[in-house]
């Protein structure tokens, strides 16, 4: 088990720890995320990156950042998991890539940055995943409507005489 | 005047000859893409014998069929493919839509699906249900056979007549709206529910 305070002892007093149902969750600033995730990589064996992802807290009740990205851990020796978040805002939401320390980040950051637009520094090949080139929004978040704003009309129509 | 013929020879449009070699050798392009693909392929599998009707010939080149079958529903990614496909088959060539989704995007009311193929491809044939069973399919087949036969000439005439879309248009008016709604979230910072009720009121 990683505990809390060696963590605040090498990275600094403001990380935070909340646990729900055994799950446990490091909160950590942005600035220091690059710096955690390898020492937990390098010094606490979290070898695995089983997921990034995000969280648009747009409107919700007590938030005080716009996003939220969660990267899961698991050290694969002694099954511990953990969860660290940190937070984005805009105008410019950027984090730095951690594809050097986990290969599995570079589709993962993709997907984030194709679907939130959260951009992610150092990234070797930082396009769009999921949603065609062209498309210009981030669907996954709140402010985008559900149904789009017509890019999925925005083709040729092809009649039969011409087909 | 009599005309001695042969017993095996009889006399018919050439038109109608056509017709009817088309109608029972429709060689199909299965585009599917999501659960009405695995009805397609029951309909095309030994109970239900897709062969009865000629159609059991399903060909993964577009250049070899004439009837594309598209099963399932359709992406923003996807509909560039479909649409290349469609243009790549030769000519006389035919659309059965299969499934909700193929029909109108069905439960997938989303940024990213297509809200029907009809709408970027032409679409001789709807079969409705989620997913239809194969002996809808198959009702489909059959009345595509038979709409080949009413319709068809040698020379594809009847296609060169069909120069406007018969679908629904891209832009419908609640696109028209909800692309309005969209651009106010996006300058005032409105949420949706609040500007939906400003135009109901």
């Amino acid at each position: 088990m990683v505990s809390l305070e060696e963590l605040q002892s090498r990275f600094g007093e403001e990380i935070r720890e909340k646990t729900f149902r055994d799950n446990r969750f490091i909160d950590v600033s942005s600035g220091v995320l690059l710096d955690v995730l390898s020492g937990l990589k390098a010094d606490f064996g979290f070898s695995m990156l089983i997921d990034i992802t995000a969280i648009d807290w747009l409107d919700y009740e007590g938030a005080t950042d716009r996003f939220s990205v969660v990267y899961l851990l698991l050290n694969v020796e002694t099954g511990e998991r953990l969860t660290i978040r940190t937070a984005v805002n805009l105008p410019d939401p950027q984090l730095p890539s951690v594809c050097a320390l986990w290969m599995s980040a570079d589709w993962l950051e993709r997907e984030v940055y194709d679907m939130f637009g959260i951009s992610f520094s150092d990234h070797p090949d930082l396009r769009r995943i999921l949603m065609p080139e062209e498309f210009a929004a981030f669907p996954l978040r709140k402010d985008y409507p559900l149904k789009g704003r017509g890019e999925r009309h925005n083709f040729p129509v092809i009649t039969r005489s011409e087909g | 005047m009599a005309v001695g013929l042969p017993e095996n020879i009889f006399i018919t449009r050439l038109d109608a000859a056509a017709n009817w070699a088309r109608s029972n050798s429709l060689w199909p392009m299965p585009f599917a893409t999501a659960c009405c693909g695995i009805e397609l392929m029951a309909t095309a599998a030994s109970r239900h014998d897709l062969a009865r009707f000629g159609a059991e010939v399903m060909r993964f080149s577009p250049r070899q069929c004439d009837l594309l079958i598209v099963a399932g529903r359709v992406v923003m990614k996807m509909l560039p493919v479909l649409q290349r496909i469609w243009l790549q088959m030769p000519e006389p060539k035919w659309c059965i839509s299969m499934g909700a989704c193929a029909c109108s995007g069905g439960v997938f009311d989303t940024y990213a699906v297509v809200q029907g193929v009809d709408r970027f491809i032409p679409v001789d044939m709807y079969v409705p249900g989620c997913p239809p069973r194969p002996e809808q399919l198959l009702a489909a087949v059959i009345d595509m056979q038979e709409k080949v036969r009413r319709t068809g000439t040698v020379m594809g005439r009847e296609f060169a007549a069909r120069d406007t879309s018969s679908g629904p248009t891209p832009f419908d008016l609640q696109e028209e709206h909800r692309i309005e709604d969209a651009s106010l979230i996006q300058l005032g910072g409105f949420s949706a529910a609040a500007t939906t009720m400003k135009r109901d009121a």
